[in-house]
């Protein structure tokens, strides 16, 4: 029976092609960053039978850059993604540091580490505002015209004033001190292209504790008016359970987006830490034949591969969410106070697909405290802030916590140093199995009977939104 | 009348579009000039109508003035997107260096699908080897990656990758004022303010394993030209932009690194390659000395500059 079902399903997904079955599709999905559509085939009574979500791209990075220089490369793949190509940028240079045994002078680890920790930052206004607000401020079902940030920017003019003047002022800080923003260029292989003048210091310093009270304002904001208010279907729209991948600071468990050791934790709250250097071990990639992109999951697990809602086999999540429950701890006290309160009230960890808006407000929060220590550290003016490096044989995997996830980036180079062969798993990615299985339990919760409202329809895009992919 | 403006991402990143936004304040107020139709980045207009129950063969984009097109075509789906645009639009902005010459992911015009297919999903280190997914419930990918104009008619081209927020916001303004936008057509060189003291020493280009040599505390007026210090600096042959229209330096240049090409030629069906070639011999720097002749073309792959390297490799 489960194999006829595959077979219509596998027909009604077909691209262009109908079958006897009623299809939905949704078809872009809309305000998130990548391209994705969703499939829901609902059986002879108006039910979910099944659903698929699809990421559509293949461009092909792992490949095309084999030949190409390594010290090139962390600018060509930081075009992965637009949004957060420091990310991209920053775990591309750390690889390249590892095949031509780079060490990286203090201020030159500080400066990397103070723009990751930025550009986070601009990643989580842009989601929070400009992608998922519109659902909560206009609500799931006010009609698609108005349901977007110019509708916020309508019902909500002096908020959107200062969420666009804010997310701009965090672009510029990063343009003026590191010349381009979007697709950067200032990491470098042994380091960073360019020291912070004390003047410079000062600057950023100033604009990064105007920041951290726009973070403040902007959690105390959404606490108020977003999560206070949320029904509990909203809570549970796409509710799973499944384990969880972050990094952490090795000495204390910290949360840590720059580098750390990446705690695998399961379903039970029970972890496993790993150096990035044997991420194949403990993951695994999975291939379906309906999607371009693949399926990580928990190899070291040992159980397989499996999204079935009933009894998953090796889920993990990544993203927000993800980090805030493996972490023990974060090191600075506002956001700290934040995730005691989290804890208590959603427990560790935590598994509601909703809470990962709340979690991406608590990170901006550790993100802005963060930059401001660092601005506050005099030592990230050392001039020093690279070393030459030689180009050789050699094997790196570089390893950052991106917006959407943990970034895995694997290269070797031949002995003058090109490229001849990488492996990357990156953020979105990672959540891919999860966000299917998240769609399928909202597809059923929201469709019955054969009735499908465009309300529904976006209340199962809502719970892909959560994922930000 | 507000102008109304489609907005489509196709073999893309999202940092056009971020690009866009970072237009910022000005945003605020060119956008009650503006009415969006259709824009997956923020807005839910759907191709199958809003309950996905329309003609597959139909996709759907509504009428619109401006259309804005980010990304080269890689798949059937992109192109199929591309069309319903140029159907749908009077004027269509090809919006980045992915749309204008085929940017980074135009370097897989270097390898074949199947080279592709054959790493990704049978011999990386993570992946459980697998066939490759059936063509038949996913978009076909095409043999290479296209410009927009390979496929479809373009109007306007914004170079840049991302292009400048000055560029978008004097096309949008040219567009609302009824004129042809003026956008930079020199090369980034002319927008460079670094000291350059003419033909002579450099022999050879190096790699950029070290920074630079200058002084952090002094402006860039005061930085040797990084191409005379051998680096492979591509400003020469490339279409200036980044510095944007208020008299700003380029981008890179400001970070105090080489310009990798990012706004593909300085003329539009120009080939950085060949410019860059002719540009070294004129100055007697060997040639040979480009590590990887396909970094000159990282950003305009396509309209068949980069080819296939021979099997195998
Ligand atoms: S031109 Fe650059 S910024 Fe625009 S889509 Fe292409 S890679 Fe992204
Ligand atoms: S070659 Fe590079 S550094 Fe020299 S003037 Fe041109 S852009 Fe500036
Ligand atoms: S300097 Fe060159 S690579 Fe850098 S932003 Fe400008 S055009 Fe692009």
């Amino acid at each position: 029976m489960a194999q006829t079902i595959e077979a219509t399903a596998d027909q009604a997904f077909t691209h262009g092609a109908g079958s006897g079955r009623r299809v939905i599709n949704i078809q872009p999905i809309t305000r998130i960053e990548g391209h994705a559509r969703i499939a829901i085939v609902l059986d002879d009574e108006g039910n979910v039978a099944d659903t698929r979500l699809n990421i559509m791209a293949l461009r092909g990075f792992e490949k095309f850059i084999e030949g190409r220089p390594a010290e090139e490369v962390p600018r060509i793949v930081n075009r992965i993604c637009g949004i957060c190509p420091w990310m991209h940028h920053t775990a591309s240079n750390k690889a390249v540091d590892g095949c031509f045994g780079a060490k990286i002078p203090p201020a030159g680890k500080k400066l990397r580490e103070l723009m990751l920790v930025m550009a986070q930052i601009n990643d989580k206004i842009l989601h929070f505002f400009f992608l998922a607000a519109p659902d909560f401020v206009l609500g799931p079902g006010a009609d698609y015209s108005v349901r977007n940030v110019l509708g916020v920017v309508k019902a909500a003019p002096e908020l959107a004033a200062r969420v666009v003047k804010m997310r701009q002022a965090g672009q510029m800080m990063i343009e003026k001190f590191a010349g381009k923003v979007i697709h950067p260029v200032a990491v470098v292989p042994g380091g960073f292209s360019k020291p912070m003048t004390e003047a410079e210091r000062q600057e950023l310093l100033e604009k990064s504790r105007e920041q951290l009270d726009f973070a403040i304002f902007c959690l105390n904001w959404a606490k108020k008016n977003v999560f206070a208010h949320l029904d509990d279907a909203t809570v549970r729209l796409g509710e799973i359970t499944t384990g969880f991948l972050g990094t952490v600071d090795p000495t204390d468990g910290s949360l840590n987006f720059f580098e750390g050791v990446l705690r695998l934790m399961r379903p039970d709250g029970s972890y496993q830490d790993f150096s990035h250097l044997e991420y194949a071990y403990y993951l695994g990639e999975h291939v379906e034949d309906w999607a371009y992109s693949k399926f990580p999951y928990a190899r070291v697990w040992g159980e397989g591969f499996s999204m079935d809602p009933e009894n998953p086999k090796g889920i993990y999540r990544v993203n927000t969410l993800a980090r805030l429950n493996v972490c023990d701890k974060i090191s600075t006290p506002l956001a700290q106070a934040e995730l005691e309160e989290f804890r208590s009230r959603f427990g560790r960890p935590a598994q509601s697909t909703m809470l990962y808006h709340w979690a991406r407000l608590i990170e901006l929060l550790y993100a802005c405290e963060k930059v401001v220590e660092h601005l506050e550290d005099p030592e990230i003016t050392d001039p020093h802030v690279r070393n030459p490096v030689e180009p050789k044989a050699g094997r790196g995997v570089g390893c950052v916590e991106a917006p959407r996830g943990t970034l895995i980036h694997d290269y070797s180079t031949d002995k003058n140093g090109l490229i001849t062969r990488a492996n990357l798993i990156v953020g979105t990615t990672h959540n891919v199995a999860p966000m299917n299985m998240s769609i399928r339990q909202a597809a059923q919760s929201v469709i019955r009977h054969g009735v499908v409202t465009e309300e529904a329809l976006n209340r199962v895009e809502m719970a892909v939104r959560c994922y930000d992919p | 009348m507000p102008v109304k403006v489609a907005s489509e991402w196709l073999n893309s990143c999202s940092g056009c579009e971020v690009a866009i936004l970072n237009l910022g304040e000005t945003l605020l107020t060119v956008l009650p000039h503006l009415e969006f139709v259709h824009i997956p980045v923020l807005m839910d207009h759907k191709y199958f109508g809003q309950r996905g129950e329309g003609d597959l063969h139909h996709l759907e984009i509504p009428q619109a003035t401006v259309g804005l097109i980010s990304g080269g075509i890689r798949n059937q789906e992109h192109l199929e997107v591309a069309q319903a645009m140029r159907r749908s639009c009077e004027i269509i902005i090809a919006l980045g260096t992915c749309a204008t010459h085929g940017g980074i992911p135009a370097l897989m015009n270097l390898f074949d699908n199947p080279a592709l297919l054959e790493r990704y999903y049978r011999t990386s280190e993570s992946t459980d080897p697998h066939d490759p997914p059936a063509d038949a419930v996913l978009p076909p990918i095409l043999d290479r990656t296209y410009a927009l104009d390979e496929k479809i008619q373009v109007d306007i081209y914004l170079q840049g990758c991302p292009p400048h927020p000055d560029l978008i916001a004097e096309a949008l303004t040219a567009l609302l004022e009824g004129r042809e936008p003026r956008l930079p057509d020199k090369s980034v060189c002319d927008t460079c303010p670094t000291i350059r003291l003419g033909k002579g020493k450099l022999k050879k280009l190096h790699r950029f394993t070290h920074n630079a040599h200058y002084d952090p505390a002094k402006p860039l007026s005061e930085m040797h030209c990084l191409l005379e210090q051998g680096f492979q600096c591509l400003g020469p042959v490339t279409r200036a932009g980044c510095a944007g229209l208020s008299g700003e330096a380029p981008q890179c240049i400001r970070a105090r690194v080489p310009c990798q090409g990012c706004y593909g030629p300085v003329r539009k069906d120009g080939n950085q390659l060949l410019d860059y070639l002719n540009a070294l011999a004129s100055n007697r720097i060997d040639v040979h000395s480009i590590t990887d002749r396909a970094t000159v073309l990282e950003f305009s792959g396509a309209h068949g500059l980069l080819k296939r390297r021979a099997a195998g490799k």
